[in-house]
């Protein structure tokens, strides 16, 4: 096995059989997007987990940086009035 | 995040809430409200024992690359492939049997499930694989894919008509098989296309591999029409840039071939790698 293939890495996301949303599950080396997909779906969906796949090149993602979690996240921490927790939601509203 | 955001986790809740479906369980039986009984005057047995074997033996073949494949991507690939022929074999195998008990071979012992004892006891002349399934591909992936090519596009056909079969339980597992044999033939056809319009060296490889199987397609339409087949693959050789090879079929011994019984050398060492712990301890269990 070659350790090394020079194939870019892509990120892999799937939705589940009863999920709404892609949930990234993992990433993989494939020489382009098409072999991704085929990847994707040989490494995480074989027993059963998805109904839907996304890939996309793990260098086309921009990431918030570690140096800034204080600056980014921190504010957010104690605005507890951001929360719609103080509406009465009905309970024939899905997915709440 | 919830259940439903994570698959794995509403996976495990669909079956049960079991942990444990790393390990198959809560997965649908294909053969579930299939009517078992055999239909008065239909025996399909010969057929299912043709299309069983043919993916086992090459079942077998595929399992090899598991530890050798170039990719880890396509060594989980390989094996998901094994891995479908093998579940194809199991039902195939059991149900030549359940139509005619006599295919069950005596060497077996009683306690011994029918395709246990089909895979595991059955002497070389029994076995009713194409020749092209049993060939050792000495684990050039060249060699695999232009196998696993030719031989999926093949099945894909053959399973297809298998599905409008007279036997209930074939048709079913054929349903079954047609699926899997869709997503195999579009993952050997993509590797025989990017290896043949490749590189010069890519090319060069995935050509002469294919000129090696060539000797052995003849013997895949002895049962039937090769049309389609040709169709199919003459489209995937000219995305792949590859020539279809111009070599004569390799003759049988006295006319008979794989579906005869008559095998290639290949076929007695992939035998005794696949038996031989069985037939050393044929009371074994795990």
């Amino acid at each position: 096995m070659t350790v090394d293939a020079g194939w870019p890495l892509y990120e892999v996301f799937v939705r589940s059989k009863r999920g709404l949303n892609h949930v990234h599950v993992g990433s993989l080396h494939a020489a382009d997007e098409q072999m991704a997909l085929l990847n994707g779906r040989d490494l995480y969906t074989r027993r059963n987990e998805g109904v839907s796949i996304w890939v996309v090149r793990s260098d086309a993602i921009t990431a918030s940086s570690p140096d800034e979690k204080d600056s980014f996240f921190a504010p957010s921490g104690d605005k507890v009035y951001r929360h719609p927790t103080f509406y009465t939601i009905p309970d024939d509203v899905p997915h709440m | 995040m919830n259940e439903d955001d994570n698959a794995y986790e509403s996976l495990a809740a669909a079956h049960g809430g079991e942990e444990r479906w790393a390990f198959g369980t809560g997965f649908d039986d294909p053969l579930a409200g299939v009517e078992q009984a055999v239909p008065p005057g239909v025996d399909e047995s010969v057929r299912c024992l043709k299309l069983g074997d043919d993916a086992l033996v090459l079942s077998q073949r595929l399992a090899a690359w598991c530890g050798n494949a170039p990719e880890l991507e396509d060594e989980m690939a390989l094996a998901n492939i094994a891995l479908d022929l093998l579940g194809q074999a199991r039902l195939l195998l059991t149900r030549a049997v359940t139509i005619e008990p006599a295919l069950r071979p005596a060497a077996a012992p009683p306690s011994v499930p029918a395709e246990d004892a089909m895979a595991y006891f059955r002497d070389e002349r029994c076995w009713r694989n194409v020749r092209l399934a049993e060939l050792d591909d000495h684990l050039d992936f060249a060699a695999c894919v232009a196998r696993l090519a030719v031989l999926t596009i093949w099945r894909l056909g053959v399973l297809g008509t298998a599905t409008a079969s007279q036997d209930p339980v074939l048709a079913a597992i054929a349903a079954k098989a047609v699926i899997e044999g869709t997503y195999h033939r579009e993952y050997a056809t993509g590797w025989l296309i990017r290896l043949g319009d490749g590189t010069a060296e890519s090319h060069d490889r995935m050509q002469r591999a294919l000129d090696a199987a060539w000797p052995y397609v003849d013997e895949l339409f002895a049962d039937g029409d090769r049309k389609e087949f040709d169709a199919v693959l003459d489209a995937v050789l000219d995305a792949a840039t590859l020539h279809r090879p111009g070599r004569t079929a390799r003759a049988g011994v006295a006319g008979a071939t794989g579906r005869d019984g008559v095998h290639t050398e290949a076929m007695g060492y992939l035998l005794a790698e696949l038996q031989s712990v069985a037939r050393a301890h044929p009371d074994a269990t795990w």
